[in-house]
Order: C-alpha cells, then structure tokens, then sequence
C-alpha cells in the first residue's frame, strides 16, 4: 500500500506572513495540530500545535500578548522539515514516525505540497488493515514453520467460502518450530471452519480448546 | 383491564429459519412456551398475534435499496455475489424462501409488544422471536436480518417520544443497535457481553461511549472468557443501576440472548441458569423505579436450544408474571415429550446441576479483570 492512498489530499495550510492567531484559530477550528506553510504551492515550514504554544509563555489562549499574538508565522515555523513522497509505501512511511518521532509527515511531489500524513491516519490505516472495524470472529491456529502451511490453512477458509479479513503470522513464542496464524474471519458460528481444521490436523488454539491455565 | 403481561407470539414466528442445520432455531420458543404450559402459566388472553413491519417501519433504521435486495432474495432472485454485498447469502446468513416477510414478521413482533406497553393494554410484554441485534442498516449480519431492537427504538421515539435504555444480555456485542444509535443522545445501549477479542462482531470495548452528542449514551462491558455468574453478575447489577440512575430512561427494551451459557456452543462464557434468573429479575426492578414499569423484553441468541434457552427464556415469562423462579424438577410432560428428540440428555432441573463444569483455575485473574473493566466503563458516570 502506497502513502497516497491513505494520505489527506485537502490539506489546510497557511502562509509564513500569517500569524500566530491565524494558526490558533484555524487549529481551534479545524481541530488539526499541524499546520504545512506554503508558498506558491511549494512547502516552506510547518507550525505545529506545540509550536505555538512554546511561542507563547502562558498558553494557546485569547489572553496572548497582542505582539506576540500577531508575529508571523516564519518566525515560529520549523524549516528543517522530513518530508514524504505519494509513492512511499505506507509501511516506510510508519517508520519515519517510529524513528523520529513525529506526528505528521508532509508528502510533497515535484516540490509541491501534495498531501499530509498524521499518526492517526496510520492507526486508522492499521485497523482498517486488521479488519478489526467489521464484525468478525478472530481464531488463531498453531501450525508448523514450514513454507506453504498459509496456502494449506487458508483453502479451509475458501472452501467455506468465507471472508477473510486479515491474516497475521507470528512467531511461536516457546520454540521455532511452529508459527502461529490469526485469522480475522466474517462469520459468527466458526465452528464449521474449526471442525475442518482440526480434521486436517492443525491445531485451533482458540477458539474450541478453552484456555482455562494460566 | 391491564394485564400483567402480554406474550407475543404466532407459529409465523419459526418461518425465520435459514437451514435445519443452521444454529439460528426458533423452534426454541415452542420449547419454550410448551415448558410454560406445563406451568399452566400462559393464559390465552396473554398471547398476542404479531403484525408484520410495513416497509415504512422498516425504513426506520433499514435503507431501502436492501430492503429491495432482501425482497428479490427471498424470491431467489440475487447472486451469491451481490447478496454477500448486503450480508446474505453467506455461511452465517444463507438465502431462504420468504426471507422478507419472515424476518418483518420478527421486527412486526416487537413493535407489536411496544404498542402494548405504550398504549397501556399491559405492564410489560415479551417478544421471543426477536432481539436481532447484529442486523445493520444497509447490511445483515451473524444470523440478523432486519434489526428488530433498531425499528423499534426508532419506532418508540416517533410514535411515544420516549427516552429508551437497551440492555442487551446476548454474550455477543449488540453491535447493530449500539451503531445506529451512536449519535444519539435520548438512546441509551448498554451491552454486557464476551470480550470481542476472539468472539464475533469483535466490537464492543469499554472506549465505545458514543459520538457528537451521542457521547455518554453507549456504554459496554466487555468481560472476559470464562467468566462465571458470580462476576457476571456483580458487573451486570452494578453496571445496570448506575446506568439507569444516570441515564434515566422512560422506557426499557431488554434483549436476553441465551447464550451465555457454559453448555453454548458459540460462545466462551461460563454462566449457568443463575444469571438468567437475575437478569430479568433486575430489569423489572429498573423498569418500575424509573420507568413505571414500562418493560418490553425480547429474545436473542441462544444456540442450546434442547438444554439451556426453554429454561432461560421462561424465567423471563415468570419474573413478568411476579412468579417465583421455581425449583426442582421440570415437568415431567416436557421432558417426556422432548427427550427422545432431543440429541443431547437433557437438564432436568430447573436450576443447573453443581458440577456443570471443572474449576476455572483462572478465576480470580479474570474477575479482577473484569472489575477493572467495569471501573474504566463507568468512568463516564463516576467522574461526573
Ligand atoms: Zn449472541
């Protein structure tokens, strides 16, 4: 998955001769903490929410020194900025925000803003990914570390022509030999999936094998 | 003359049936009322024939174009492809002749029941064919077609102008009626229910509180697997009478799935019959203090239909009926009649044997869990 499919295309930006007050209220307004500075259409800075209250000793409030109130934004802005590319994909994208921590990342294209990426678009994206925002049942499968065990597994779902809606492989915690799979599945009973696995010889650790252990 | 009770029901009721293989199986009402004969505690004055939904009442919480969909399907008219669109036709909710009017049947029936609360003809009424939670408005879903609690929510706040609290005691998540209410602020769910980690819809975690100027108005209690009626239902009273308190509703629908229960099949709950003779006890209580009594109740899931659902759902009849939960043996008559056709030995007590289960080992994890569960749920009410 590519950044452009999951960034926003309708980005609200400012100009670096626009105020802090400017800033203040578009954030109040549009509920949004990051603010890209254009010029021409080109990326010249960014404002973030921090960055204006740090501009201001007291606080992001009305009570705001009326000079300082009304400085421009250039004065404020970070200049030194990451920036990202619609054709990154999602998951170097991820790591930008991992490593450096930050909470959005401008996507620019032929030096023009083209779209913003925040940490909530991610976290959006990541659910969306697990499919844990549509009903379904969640059942994890222990199978031997072997190539070719997903395709083995995965055509029990087909043949109950069911809907996967992810699928995640990790690793077995207590030894390299297995792997575990969990399917995200759109089906209320799964019991007819699980008799069939079982009957193929894979392991179901949940659900059917209640465990009732620490 | 008010009667105490209205129980809404017609052999119409068990058209809802997707296979004879298939979980979903109405044919537990007729277990159920059956048991009751045996009591001699339905009176023929308090049975009550539904009407079917009419297509506008659908369109209360339904969109059209799958009402449509639903329409041409029961005719055998829709594609595998396109019913899976609209969430039929799946494994979970197959195509069946007359879909359309079976499934309006069960909305009908618990509009039915409101209109006998509402207009004053009774104190409380039950309706056993519906309380098809997972139903969403352009799409069915885990064995619920039209969603019978969302009409008829919709229903009582156009025709009654009423302020309702839903109380939904299925062990899955009432993900159906908590979505389309989510916005609204004089619509009170309340879903007490197995952690969606593994169990279907997976929705349902303690930060689901609402939206806009819904916010404060969704409340879940999401408890862990395993878990027994002892913290089932510490969380279930304290949960219920600080949402009630808060909220204050003018009326109740209680949806009472049977399927929380240790001998369920679907689900990963270790409750025994105790709950099922708290759960209505409780809902009774709330409805006269806050509600003049205005009580409708509804049925649900329940996929123990042989050993679990006939005695469940009558303990719902007898607390409307102010009946002692009784004790002991069933009646002789229904097991007679029902054991040899019955695939599994049934129980033939009313309350559960005492050895129904091995010893959770986990116990006490999973009710301090669980009690943490309920802090953070209640958060919103506690705080304030
Ligand atoms: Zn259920």
């Amino acid at each position: 998955m590519l950044v452009q499919d999951i960034m926003k295309t309708d980005v609200i930006t400012l100009n670096s001769t626009d105020t802090i007050a400017d800033a203040v209220q578009l954030m109040k307004e549009k509920r949004i903490r990051h603010i890209p500075i254009v010029e021409d259409g080109q990326l010249k800075g960014l404002v973030t929410d921090r960055d204006v209250k740090e501009a201001s000793p007291s606080s992001i409030s009305e009570r705001l020194e009326p000079a300082l109130y009304e400085t421009p934004l250039d004065k404020i802005m970070k200049t030194d900025l990451l920036i990202g590319h619609p054709r990154d994909f999602v998951e170097e994208a991820a790591l930008m925000f991992y490593t450096y921590e930050i909470g959005c990342l401008p996507i620019v294209s032929n030096y023009q803003l083209v779209g913003i990426l925040t940490k909530t678009d991610l976290l959006y994206n990541y659910i969306e990914l697990t499919g844990a925002n549509q009903p379904s049942s969640h059942l994890q499968i222990r199978v031997p570390n072997k190539p070719g065990i997903l395709y083995e597994v995965s055509k029990v779902f087909h043949d109950h022509n069911s809907n996967v809606l992810s699928v995640l492989v990790y690793p077995y915690q207590d030894s390299e030999e297995y792997k575990i799979l969990a399917f995200r599945v759109k089906r209320m009973n799964p019991l007819p999936i699980i008799d069939d696995l079982k009957a193929q010889g894979f392991e179901v650790l949940w659900p059917g094998q209640p465990e009732m252990g620490v | 003359m008010k009667k105490q009770a209205s129980f809404i029901f017609s052999p119409d009721q068990l058209n809802y049936e997707f296979s004879d293989t298939h979980p979903f199986n109405q044919k537990r009402i007729i277990l159920t009322m059956d048991l009751l004969n045996e009591l001699h505690t339905i009176d023929p004055d308090e049975i009550v024939t539904p009407r079917t939904a009419t297509d506008e009442e659908l369109l209360l919480a339904h969109d059209a174009k799958y009402i449509e969909i639903v329409k041409k399907a029961s005719k055998g008219e829709v594609s595998e492809n396109i019913g899976s669109i609209y969430g039929i036709g799946t494994e979970d909710t197959p195509f069946f002749t007359g879909m359309h009017d079976a499934s309006a049947l069960l909305v009908g029936g618990t509009l039915t029941a409101i209109d006998e609360v509402m207009e004053g003809r009774s104190r409380y009424a039950l309706n056993l064919g519906g309380g098809l939670h997972h139903g969403f408005q352009g799409k069915a879903s885990g064995f619920c077609i039209y969603n019978d609690s969302s009409v008829a929510i919709k229903y009582l706040q156009k025709k009654y102008g009423a302020r309702v609290l839903y109380v939904d005691t299925d062990a899955h998540h009432g993900d159906g009626v908590q979505w389309t209410f989510y916005d609204d602020p004089d619509v009170c769910t309340f879903s007490i229910h197995e952690t969606g980690r593994y169990l279907f819809p997976g929705t349902g975690n303690v930060t689901e509180r609402g939206n806009g100027k819904g916010y404060g108005t969704s409340f879940n209690f999401p408890i862990d697997a395993f878990t027994e009626d002892e913290s089932f239902l510490h969380i279930y009273r304290t949960a219920l009478r600080e949402v009630a308190e808060y909220f204050k509703p003018d009326v109740i629908l209680t949806q009472n799935g049977a399927d929380a229960h240790y001998l369920d099949p679907l689900t990963h709950l270790y409750s025994t019959m105790k709950i099922y003779e708290e759960i209505p006890k409780l809902a009774k209580e709330i409805a006269d203090e806050y509600c003049d009594g205005k009580w409708i109740a509804i049925g649900g899931g329940g996929y123990d239909i042989w050993r679990v659902v006939p005695r469940a759902w009558s303990l719902l009849w007898l607390t409307m009926k102010s009946i002692p939960v009784p004790t002991g043996r069933l009646p002789q008559a229904w097991l007679d009649k029902y054991q040899p056709e019955s695939p599994v030995t049934l129980i033939e007590t009313w309350q559960d044997p005492a050895d129904l289960y091995e010893p959770v080992p986990r116990k006490s994890d999973i009710n301090e869990k669980n009690e943490q569960m309920l802090t953070r749920a209640l958060h919103v009410i506690r705080k304030g």
